[in-house]
């Protein structure tokens, strides 16, 4: 058995030497005035976010919340890019907007490199993880994706009615993931739990959040320790042995890197399957015409990541500064929205339809500028063979209940059930 | 016309290599390259137009 002895300290030791970060108190409750008062996390934002961004994109354009200790949301795609881009003054050391500032101390490297990073680490952090994700080498796991896709569709054998999202799209990218980093399949169902604690219930108490990333932290020092003693192929022995700048990489950094790729490799590739389902069961004409010119897959699937993104970030802004003629103060959160940069009319003819055959698509869904989704060569592949397999074994469809669909809240939006008609 | 990638704007989003791939390829770590001069034949003038308003940094140019 090999000692590594960087794994054998109590996650919750290594937690309590962190310097503190600032909470703030908690606002839930309805928005009064979207511009003034916006939230992520209301049940009206989740159910349908569009119309209320289009609304703020033509008034402000920058909207403004007290909640969460105060933030902006820039609704054209002009300011979602700059703020992408300006990786000086808006900084990623949080990304995911709520009533916690991680303190200033943890930047640049962040408690999930490469997301939580700044440059100039951000950029070593992120290589480490690009050979693993390029088209080349995710195209290896497409057989298996594709059998496991057959699979869970064999299974629907004599139901009229299935939920396309907890029956089918979620499985997809927890089978994919646990995979890479080699976890046994059948802790799927766990990482489900960990994800929704990560991003949902952001408004939930912070002890209460803390207990549960311990728990996930818990189970991803558990897999570490396993792999350090039983070495393997696969993408948690790479992250223990692999050295940056001529060391192997701290604990933290490990265990981080992994959470982020079970959080951010499954919710939203989980999302961008239930919504292009959901819009496939919903308009029959672009459902036909799909299974009619199968080719046209490909296009169409860029068309469904521009129109229902799935993924929002968050940056926190470093110092007080004027930006585009709003007063933003340093720690102000900004809510970078692709979803509402990707139905900007400035930067895209009929924003506001979903245009199957659409050509020129320069959506942002994977984000922009140097934190470019590491997974989206892989969420691609997955989300190609999910409808590929699903209109070819099931070319009729329907939702079930309208009013049956839920949707997710927080900054990964989905569906979470979609119950349709196939029989 | 030949096309060019300014590898200072590229971030992998590979779009190119997706739309186009006889005109552009990734190198290890999923950045777009042109192989060769990146002299495009005619019958490719066509998607290599569609790589460039496809990609999403506009890191693709026509010269
Ligand atoms: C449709 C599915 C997906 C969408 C829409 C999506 C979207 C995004 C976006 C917008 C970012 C940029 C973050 C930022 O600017 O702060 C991002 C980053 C990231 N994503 Fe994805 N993602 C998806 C699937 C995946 C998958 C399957 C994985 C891996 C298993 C993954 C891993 C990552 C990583 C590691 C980063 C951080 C990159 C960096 O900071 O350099 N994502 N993703
Ligand atoms: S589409 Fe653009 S960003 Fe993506 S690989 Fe090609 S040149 Fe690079």
């Amino acid at each position: 058995m090999t000692v590594d002895e960087r794994f054998s300290r109590d996650l919750r030791e290594t937690m309590k030497d962190r310097p503190l970060g600032v909470r703030n108190e908690i606002v839930t409750g309805p928005v009064s005035d979207w511009a003034t008062d916006f939230s992520h996390t209301e049940p009206e934002w989740a159910a349908d976010p569009y119309p209320i961004q289009d609304e703020l994109r033509q008034r402000c354009p920058i909207a403004r919340t007290e909640r969460f200790g105060g933030g902006w949301l820039p609704t054209r795609y002009e300011d979602v890019a700059a703020v992408a881009y300006d990786t000086e003054r808006f900084s990623s050391r949080a990304i995911i907007m709520s009533n916690f500032r991680p303190p200033r101390e943890i930047a640049p490297i962040g408690g999930a490199p490469p997301i939580s990073s700044d440059p100039p680490f951000h950029h070593h952090a992120r290589k480490l993880l690009l050979p693993a994700f390029t088209k080349a080498a995710v195209a290896r796991r497409e057989a298996a994706t594709r059998a496991f896709c057959h699979a869970l569709i064999d299974a629907f054998e004599g139901r009229d009615v299935v939920d396309a999202a907890h029956d089918y799209a979620q499985h997809i990218p927890m089978r994919v993931i646990a995979d890479m980093l080699g976890f046994p399949p059948e802790d799927g169902p766990r990482f489900r739990e960990f994800v929704e604690n990560a991003l949902e219930g952001v408004n939930s108490p912070p002890e209460e959040r803390v207990a549960r990333m311990e728990k996930l932290f818990d189970y991803l020092y558990a897999q570490i320790r396993d792999h350090v003693d039983n070495p393997r192929d696969d993408l948690t022995t790479y992250l223990i042995n692999v050295e940056l700048g001529g060391h192997k990489l701290s604990p933290e950094h490990v265990a981080g890197t992994m959470g982020l790729l079970l959080i951010a490799g499954v919710d939203t590739t989980w999302s961008a399957i239930g919504a292009s389902l959901w819009h496939l069961a919903k308009t029959p004409a672009d459902r036909e015409r799909l299974v009619a010119e199968p080719g046209l897959l490909p296009t169409a699937m860029e068309e469904f990541l521009r129109a229902y993104a799935p993924v929002t970030m968050a940056r926190l802004v470093k110092e007080d500064m004027h930006w585009r003629g709003v007063d933003m103060r340093a720690d102000d959160w900004v809510l970078l929205s692709f979803p509402a940069a990707n139905r900007d009319p400035a930067q895209f003819d009929r924003a506001d339809e979903v245009v199957i055959d659409r050509e020129v698509n320069r959506h942002a869904a994977f984000g922009l500028g140097i934190h470019r989704c590491v997974g989206s060569h892989l969420a691609r592949m997955e989300l190609r063979v999910a409808l590929e397999v699903w209109l070819e074994r099931i070319p009729d469809f329907v939702l079930a209940d309208p009013a049956a669909v839920t949707w997710s809240t927080g900054q990964v939006r989905g569906p979470r059930t979609l119950p349709v008609r196939i029989g | 016309m030949k096309v060019r990638i300014d590898s200072e704007r590229c971030q992998g989003h590979g779009r190119c290599y997706d739309l186009a791939p006889e005109l552009f390829g990734e190198d290890d770590e999923g950045y777009g390259q042109v192989p060769g001069d990146g002299t495009v034949p005619p019958d490719e003038e066509r998607t290599a137009r569609l790589a460039v308003s496809n990609c999403p940094e506009r890191a693709i140019e026509i010269l």
